[in-house]
């Protein structure tokens, strides 16, 4: 059974329609990771996991349990996390603070989960007493991550964690997400940076207009000739599927 | 210098601790429900009333029964929030901020109502100052109220660091979306908002009943001060609320000192004016405040 599964979804906000029939899944181990153009609906489609938009049609299901528009902060404590692409730290609290706010839902001890956070981030641990605000990009999305990782979820999902950072940062942050993946995380990413994303996905969707467009496993993506030219700047001219 | 400290300097400090218990509330309720509270000087004031209440009943001292009417106070401001302020908590922030003025008026007028609006005073008699080295008048209840001031400080720095329900304060003060998608629990937090509020309102109140009187008035005129605290410090943020009612306080007072020739540099009259020019002055050229606070 996938562990994230989404049928057929639409929805938006307010009375704007934005997904248009969604479909995409999860399975347990998997990374999947969603690229298309500016304003395809990706980050919506992952919202609309979060119930932070409401859905009109279509069903999500947790392990099929159906979670269609349960509110975000029920659906933290199924153990699904989610890292939004900015303020997805609080800044004004110590590293430290904010892994522990990430464990508020736990009722038992974190700590041992804690230790596990600073082994996998250990630049966390130096700077554990430091507040989150003055940590350099990457290690804010560490933070962020680390924080959503407090929970041991069922499933991860990242909204664009390489916006905005330098290309070194950039692969720290690809080279994580697998780590966290390796231990066992199912993770569901929406990318900018497609080449990057695909290349350590398990399965790749790209969406156009609210809709599914391709589909296929990481590696068949980045062969794809057609992906290729419209979205990973391999082919000629101006993505036309992106107007 | 000796009559610097102690007609300008210790009032001032002593008003500013009683500015700073007051606008933790404000600068809380502010960022956290998301609205300026015009009925915080209110609780303050109803606190101030149920502690002269008991003081007539039991004949204690105030500061003895001051934790019985900070619990009355807290059950007063839980259910107005139940009754009042959450069913507007999706609802446009203006109409929490007309409902905070209604219930300002509301409850004053109660107060009026059941307790009359003569002055009275929660501790009757003069208390001759006790000289320290020779020229420091130092007067019994002023210590008092600065020492308990101070206990409370330490016990709202000790919440909002070493408990999980300050934690989680402060980081929904930083940002509610995340606090929800983090999984805090966002109505437990607003409760929590409230009865620190309230309590520490009450407190202030009684510091202020205790130096002065107690009339009905007492906490509106103490609204725009501990508004410019508030602003001073931060907007959300606790400590700068701390910061900025000292230094608020301090300014009121130490504005009246004749620094120059022996008349006061300004009129007493103007304190109030202090506070605002200080607001407005930090409104213009730095709105987020010294520690950083929200910016609206």
């Amino acid at each position: 059974m996938s562990v994230i599964e989404l049928q057929s979804v639409y929805g938006g906000y307010g009375d704007t329609e934005i997904l248009h029939g969604v479909s995409l899944k999860v399975d347990p181990g998997e990374i999947v990771v969603v690229i298309g153009p500016n304003g395809a609906g990706k980050s919506t489609a992952m919202k609309s996991v979060f119930g932070l938009l409401s859905l009109t049609k279509g069903q999500v299901l947790l392990d099929g349990e159906d979670i269609t528009n349960t509110p975000p902060e029920k659906v933290v404590r199924k153990g699904v996390c989610y890292v939004p692409q900015t303020e997805n730290i609080f800044p004004s609290l110590t590293v430290e603070e904010n892994l522990e706010m990430g464990a508020y839902v736990r009722e038992d001890d974190f700590k041992p989960r804690l230790n596990e956070i600073y082994e996998l981030f250990p630049p966390l641990a130096e700077k554990r007493k430091q507040s989150a605000g003055t940590l350099s990009g990457g290690q804010r999305q560490m933070v962020a991550m680390g924080k959503a990782l407090m929970l041991e979820p069922r499933i991860l999902l990242l909204d664009e964690p390489t916006a905005g950072l330098s290309p070194k940062f950039r692969g720290e942050i690809f080279s994580i997400v697998k780590k966290i993946n390796s231990i066992g995380t199912p993770i569901l990413m929406v990318e900018q940076n497609a080449k990057q994303a695909l290349s350590i996905a398990d399965h790749g969707y790209v969406l156009v207009d609210g809709q599914n467009k391709f589909f296929g496993s990481g590696q068949d993506l980045l062969d794809d000739p057609e992906v290729a030219e419209m979205f990973l700047g391999g082919g000629k001219a101006v993505p036309e599927a992106s107007v | 210098m000796a009559d610097f400290i102690n007609f300008y300097f210790i009032p001032g400090l002593l008003l500013g601790s009683i500015y700073a218990l007051g606008a933790i509330g404000i600068t809380m309720t502010f960022v956290i429900l998301r609205f300026a509270n015009f009925a915080h000087g209110e609780s303050m004031t109803l606190g101030v009333y149920f502690a002269w209440s008991l003081v007539q009943i039991t004949g204690w001292h105030p500061l003895v029964v001051m934790p019985i009417a900070m619990i009355l106070t807290v059950l007063y401001a839980l259910s107005i929030d139940r009754l009042f302020y959450k069913p507007l908590r999706n609802a446009p922030v203006v109409m929490l901020v007309v409902a905070s003025f209604g219930l300002m008026l509301m409850t004053r007028s109660v107060i009026q109502f059941f307790w009359g609006v003569q002055l009275k005073s929660v501790l009757p008699g003069i208390q001759k100052p006790i000289l320290v080295m020779d020229y420091l008048r130092i007067s019994p209840k002023h210590m008092m109220i600065m020492a308990s001031a101070l206990v409370l400080m330490f016990a709202v720095h000790y919440l909002l660091t070493y408990t999980k329900i300050g934690k989680a304060m402060r980081a929904m003060s930083d940002s509610p979306e995340l606090a929800k998608l983090t999984g805090i629990d966002t109505e437990k937090v607003v409760v929590a908002t409230w009865v620190v509020g309230a309590a520490l309102a009450c407190a202030a109140g009684v510091f202020l009943a205790i130096d002065t009187h107690v009339e009905t008035r007492m906490g509106f005129k103490l609204l725009l001060p501990m508004f410019a605290a508030a602003i001073l410090g931060g907007v959300g943020r606790p400590y700068g609320a701390l910061v900025g009612g000292l230094i608020i306080g301090l300014a009121e007072e130490i504005s009246s000192y004749p620094f120059i020739g022996t008349e006061p540099l300004l009129n007493p009259g103007y304190k109030a004016g202090v506070a605002f020019a200080i607001m407005i002055g930090i409104l213009i050229w730095r709105p987020s405040g010294l520690f950083k606070g929200k910016v609206f």
